[in-house]
């Protein structure tokens, strides 16, 4: 098997918290505890867990926005934290990211044709034909591209995220809660489109979530995490059909109910 | 989508065209040379060859007044452009950078805060002479705190967005994205505070010039046309009066469009865009 893509050794991330007496130490909450994973190409990690579990920390370190405390991150066999900030930057063109609120995520101000593009011009190019071929293969037309946020339905905005996610012809896509701000029947286009763009682009995708029932019609290996511990990892399969931790279990039997 | 827009805006926009209507035309036209002395026709009555009369040297004084509304606006207008430029600029910083940085320099606005501004215009002239550039120079200088925070603390709001943790993955710097995201969806406020801080700038170049801090003779100036007028409030009320009404309907003017476009432009009030 060739190597991973994405690989996790062992990440530890901590928070200060405010201190509660001036003579002690300010206590730590461990956001993330010793996380391992790895992913390969064409391939999608479910990491699934209750709000406050560490996913979304777990995913701004692999972005590269906060350093783990402990542990490496390796991509396409590279350590994100120990490269250069010119090298990162570069780098980042390989790994992109699709944010859960696809309200918040667009620039209110800019065409939404100048914020697909925006990953183009950060690497000192700047394409229209890319722009519109992102658009067209998130299922929009490049007419669109003169068009502001607002002018679009969640659904649409998220295709938008998702073409500025592409734009730059990515091996790893990121996507924190990337449906879970949708409606039912809009999160099921939005999870085939991420299935097909796979098929297409040979994507390897991280995806975070706390609706297992999501994670479950789209995941090859599953994370299962709670308060930064992972309680199991494994094929989606097995950790579906027969679950090894309680938590597990009452997440799936919320997500059927 | 039409909102019946604030009566203060309108109110506001017409005071403030009409003064800067004035301002221009003195540029290129006033009744007369508002410098013109001339003692026999001193305290003239109003009439058709000079509109409000003429002071105790026989200037006419709408001329001057016209004069001084370039003069007023002028010294507001560079003021509130260099002290915004330094203060967005340090804001804008501060805001990228964080941690120790944007301590230091946000300390450092307090300690602006801190001076009383007429106090520090009366410090800079003692040390370098009264003139109407010192006084730009103290009203610029008072405005760099204020703009300091008022564009860090929008800014902060801005940083906190996922438009900008998307820009950071799409491999922006911090530089960048303060040129590209922050700056553009802060500008509201921004323009906002600067009308306002106009209104302050033009009463303190007023207060300036009324102390002799400000504009020197004979550049005209509505706060030494009344510091002037003082001594003969008796003999020639007027004097006073018309400079006073100026100075009123241009700070009421610009006050009430900063108000105006607050209202407009707040986002507590306005519909997402």
């Amino acid at each position: 098997m060739s190597a991973p893509l994405l690989q996790a050794k062992a990440l530890t991330r901590r928070y200060a918290l405010p201190r509660t007496s001036l003579f002690k130490p300010a206590p730590d909450l461990v956001a993330v505890n010793s996380a391992s994973f790895s992913l390969h190409r064409g391939e999608t990690l479910g990491v699934v867990g209750e709000s406050g579990s560490g996913k979304s920390t777990l995913a701004r370190m692999v972005m590269a926005f906060e350093a783990p405390d402990e542990g490496h991150i390796l991509f396409e066999g590279q350590d994100l934290n120990a490269v250069s900030s010119q090298e990162l930057r570069r780098l980042r063109r390989r790994f992109q990211m699709v944010f859960q609120d696809p309200f918040g995520s667009l620039d209110p101000r800019r065409s939404i044709g100048w914020s697909i593009a925006e990953p183009l011009r950060a690497m000192g190019e700047d394409s229209k034909a890319r722009v519109d071929e992102a658009l067209e293969q998130v299922g929009l037309t490049a007419s669109v591209a003169g068009r502001y946020p607002h002018e679009f339905s969640g659904g649409q905005r998220q295709r938008v995220a998702i073409a500025r996610a592409i734009v730059t012809r990515p091996a790893l896509l990121v996507a924190d809660e990337a449906v879970s701000a949708l409606d039912v029947s809009v999160q099921a286009q939005i999870l085939n489109l991420l299935l097909d763009l796979q098929d297409e682009l040979g994507l390897g995708i991280l995806f975070i979530s706390h609706d297992m029932a999501v994670v479950a019609s789209i995941c090859d290996t599953l994370l299962v995490m709670q308060h930064g511990h992972t309680l199991e990892a494994g094929p989606a399969h097995e950790v579906l059909n027969a679950p090894t931790h309680e938590y597990t279990r009452s997440l799936l039997k919320a997500a059927k109910a | 989508m039409t909102r019946k827009l604030p009566s203060n805006l309108l109110i506001g926009a017409v005071l403030v065209a009409l003064v800067v209507a004035v301002a221009l035309l003195s540029l290129v036209w006033t009744p007369h040379d508002f410098a013109q002395m001339n003692i026999r026709g001193k305290f003239a009555a109003p009439g058709a060859e000079h509109w409000l009369g003429t002071d105790q040297l026989g200037r006419d004084v709408v001329s001057q007044l016209m004069a001084a509304a370039r003069n007023s606006m002028a010294v507001a207008f560079i003021a509130v452009l260099l002290g915004g430029s330094i203060g967005v600029a340090l804001g804008l910083t501060a805001s990228a950078v964080g941690g120790v940085f944007e301590e230091g320099i946000m300390r450092l606005a307090d300690l602006g805060f801190a001076f009383p501004a007429l106090l520090f215009a009366i410090m800079l002239a003692a040390v370098f002479g009264p003139s109407l550039s010192n006084a730009v120079l103290a009203i610029a200088f008072i405005n760099i705190p204020i703009f300091a925070r008022v564009t860090r603390a929008s800014a902060n709001q801005i940083w906190m967005r996922e438009y900008v943790a998307a820009a950071r993955a799409a491999g922006l710097g911090r530089f960048a994205i303060s040129r590209d995201h922050v700056l553009p969806n802060i500008a509201a406020p921004i323009i906002v505070q600067a009308t306002i801080e106009f209104a302050v700038a033009i009463l303190a170049e007023a207060a300036l010039s009324y102390l002799g801090l400000g504009a020197q003779p004979p550049a005209p100036s509505w706060g030494r046309m009344l510091s002037e007028a003082q001594t003969l409030i008796y003999l020639a009320p007027q004097l006073a009066i018309y400079p006073g009404l100026c100075i009123v309907t241009a700070v009421l003017g610009f006050g009430l469009l900063g108000d105006g476009l607050r209202d407009v432009t707040d986002p507590r009030l306005s519909r997402e865009r």
